[in-house]
């Protein structure tokens, strides 16, 4: 199953090679792993997109847990919680197609945030599952490029992941 | 005061009293070198190989509790210290390894003999800290020691440019040190301990399972009462053995792939299962899927993710195994529940016959001498009151199974990873820390060759370790799994040119002695003993086809036994 973690790290250099390396040592799965310093510098928050059954998930927060660096962990996968994920495509935009991309984008809630002649660059956010949609609904041959951000999760209501 | 970063390594250790650093110098450390020399209460010990500073670091620690601590030169001084580390991270033994590094200005330019110390250590230690400012050396040190020797111990690696050892800076050291992401949970959940005691009162056929744990906590005592209290069997793993007494009725010996009979028919027939600082290795369950296939299972462990890691626990308890068995062996005597001593009177009648077995016989008529019986002499010259130490393969399962330790801390040996090498540079931390005890290291020709430079290093500090090399010319572990499953063919299990062990010996200033006699064992042990300035190097010329039984064959059950 897949399972969104969310972790507090000590905002340390080699802190991102431990987790990084833990999942590798231990062959678990990464889908996607995003990083970046919270409100309190000396915290990054790290979100870790991971698949695995009950008992390697299991394992996985507890050797998390185990490492000296990680303060605070959640899996955001056991609640109600919100997941987020940005994605940034360029696309060739020529004559005819160039409305198309425009009504493909819109019903995906995305925009397009830079033009040229030839070519736009769309934005769109959503769950991954979203974002994996909108790449299919979009013609292979006119896509030139694609970066995802990788997912960012939060839990829904009172339930927070902070010190 | 204002100290260099070398003046304050040195007081740092002074401070955590720190006896014996276990080392060898090179440019890196050249400025902490220094500072040791002008003081005299950190005893530096020079040995001939990094390698075998971090064995000589674990054994010190491993016989004594205290933390082992090792100084090493950056580059080849460090990846020599990381088969030592890993070792020690496997039997999670606590221990500081100090690196040094190349100046922080020189970091990452492939400067000489610089490695990214801590990205070749990370996954072999609990923690590791590169200092890059001689402001926070102090405090890194309080908390190498902290993090090593607390929770479940292990190994931790500070890495020091060699400009942060020349910087000045008020030298102060913490009292103590908190740290937020790491709080180690010592005190059992008392639910839950309930919950084991229990289930404990339902058992009719209970089996204690014990392991390394025990020791490393200091658990021996309450784990004997506990035992005791109840009239349960008790089997111990490999990194376990001592922590119950072996002479003890209620003891059934080692279990696992050459454990004995009635430990490991125990293990499979019991239905409550006790297991106390102990992780479920791959050599002790057999096949997974066979493995205690009637017993709820109760685990005890300070560290979470041993927990549910290799098989899936009824009643998980996360603690100190000390504190733990403390409140068990209250809440039992508290109670007036017991298990039904009748079932248990059947259960110990069904250990008995297993016991019958008597798995562990060898041929006492040989001709030729048996390894067996070497270490059997052994533990009967020395009253089984001696410190042994073990390399990696037959000897070692020799040694685990004739040499029977009533007491913990005795038996030191490279469980976990596996370490040829191991045994003679940790029986010479062993034998500094007790000066007068005796230290024997049981070994084979093949592992002895590995760190056997350390001869050098016992000559200098005049350490009388008995070498008991068990010689039968065959990496022997190697040659009895090709004798059993490879059809004969012995691929590189025999060694050929192998060195004069007694001329060797003598060369550096010792004493050897070759064996060849079932008749000369004892003789030669006596004698051997009463040696104290220097090594004797007994060469035990043993019979070349022994092989270790019982024996778990991989992806058999602990039920699937191989017998002589």
């Amino acid at each position: 199953m897949r399972h969104i973690i969310s972790i507090l790290v000590e905002n340390e250099a080699g802190a991102l090679s431990r987790v990084a390396g833990l999942f590798s040592a231990r062959g678990y799965n990464i889908e996607s792993l995003t990083v970046a310093p919270t409100e309190d510098p000396s915290l990054s928050r790290m979100t870790i997109v991971t698949t695995g059954t009950e008992s390697i998930i299991e394992q996985i927060t507890k050797q998390l847990n185990k490492l000296i660096d990680v303060v605070k962990l959640m899996d955001m996968t056991e609640g109600p919680h919100i997941e987020r994920e940005m994605l940034l495509m360029k696309v060739i935009a020529k004559n005819s197609m160039r409305e198309e991309l425009k009504r493909v984008t819109d019903i995906f809630r995305g925009r397009i945030i830079d033009v040229t002649d030839a070519s736009y660059i769309i934005e769109l956010t959503g769950p991954g599952a979203k974002l994996d949609a909108f790449i299919q609904a979009v013609d292979p041959a006119l896509i030139l490029e694609v970066v995802r951000s990788g997912v960012s999760g939060i839990a829904r209501g009172d339930k927070t992941l902070r010190l | 005061m204002e100290l260099t970063g070398a003046e304050i390594f040195v007081r740092c250790l002074q401070e955590e009293g720190v006896e014996f650093l276990f080392g060898y110098p090179g440019g890196a450390v050249l400025h902490i070198y220094d500072a040791l020399y002008q003081q005299d209460k950190v005893k530096h010990i020079l040995v001939r190989h990094e390698q075998a500073a971090t064995h000589a670091a674990d054994g010190y620690a491993r016989s004594t509790g205290r933390p082992g601590c090792v100084l090493v030169t950056s580059g080849p001084g460090a990846t020599n210290a990381v088969t030592g580390i890993a070792t020690a991270y496997m039997d999670s033994i606590p221990m500081v390894v100090f690196t040094g590094q190349v100046p922080t200005a020189l970091i990452g330019n492939d400067a000489f003999q610089e490695v990214d110390n801590i990205g070749i250590t990370r996954p072999c230690v609990k923690h590791n800290f590169l200092v890059k400012d001689v402001h926070d050396l102090a405090e890194t040190i309080k908390k190498a020691f902290y993090v090593a020797t607390t929770g479940r111990p292990g190994p931790v690696v500070v890495d020091i440019p060699k400009d942060v050892s020349a910087h000045r800076c008020e030298y102060s050291y913490p009292k103590r040190v908190s740290m937020r992401s790491y709080n180690p949970v010592v005190k059992g959940h008392s639910g839950q301990i309930k919950k084991a005691v229990d289930l404990i009162m339902t058992a009719k056929r209970p089996m204690l399972y014990t392991g390394g744990g025990v020791i490393l906590d200091n658990a021996s005592k309450p784990l004997t009462e506990f035992a005791r209290l109840m009239n349960f069997p008790i089997t111990n793993t490999l990194m376990g053995l001592g922590a119950y007494p072996a002479t003890d009725p209620l003891f059934v010996g080692m279990l696992g792939m050459h454990g004995t009979y009635e430990a490991n028919m125990g293990m499979h027939n019991c239905d409550v299962l006790i297991a106390i600082g102990a992780r479920f290795d791959d050599r002790v369950t057999g096949n997974i899927e066979k493995f205690c296939p009637t017993a709820k299972i109760i685990h005890v462990d300070v560290d979470p993710a041993s927990i549910s890691k290799n098989v899936k626990v009824d009643v998980p308890i996360v603690g100190g195994v000390d504190n733990v068995l403390k409140q068990m062996i209250k809440m039992v005597k508290d109670s007036n529940e017991r298990p039904d001593p009748e079932a248990l009177k059947e259960w110990w009648k069904q250990i008995n016959e297993w016991r019958g077995m008597d798995c562990l016989k060898f041929d006492r008529t040989s001709e030729i001498i048996k390894p067996q019986y070497v270490v059997e002499t052994l533990y009967r010259i020395t009253k089984g009151d001696a410190y042994v130490t073990s390399d990696v393969g037959q000897h070692q399962m020799w040694a685990a199974q004739f040499y029977k330790f009533d007491k913990p801390r005795r038996w030191i040996n490279s469980g976990g990873l596996g370490t040829m090498g191991f045994g003679f540079p940790a029986a010479m931390g062993v034998q500094l820390a007790h000066p007068d005890e005796t230290v024997c290291c049981i070994t084979g020709e093949g592992s002895i060759q590995m760190c056997i430079q350390e001869l050098s290093t016992c000559r200098q500090y005049a350490l009388p370790v008995k070498i008991i090399n068990l010689n039968n010319r065959y990496l022997g572990m190697v040659r009895q799994w090709q004798e059993f499953f490879y059809q004969k063919r012995y691929a590189m299990s025999y060694m050929e040119s192998l060195p004069d062990f007694v001329k060797l010996a003598e060369s550096y200033g010792h004493a050897g002695m070759k064996i060849e006699k079932p008749g000369d064992v004892e003789g030669a042990l006596i004698e051997a003993m009463k040696v104290r300035d220097r090594v004797v190097f007994l060469d035990f010329i043993t019979d070349q086809h022994e092989n270790v039984y019982p024996m778990i064959p991989a992806g058999a059950g602990q039920n699937e036994m191989i017998l002589i």
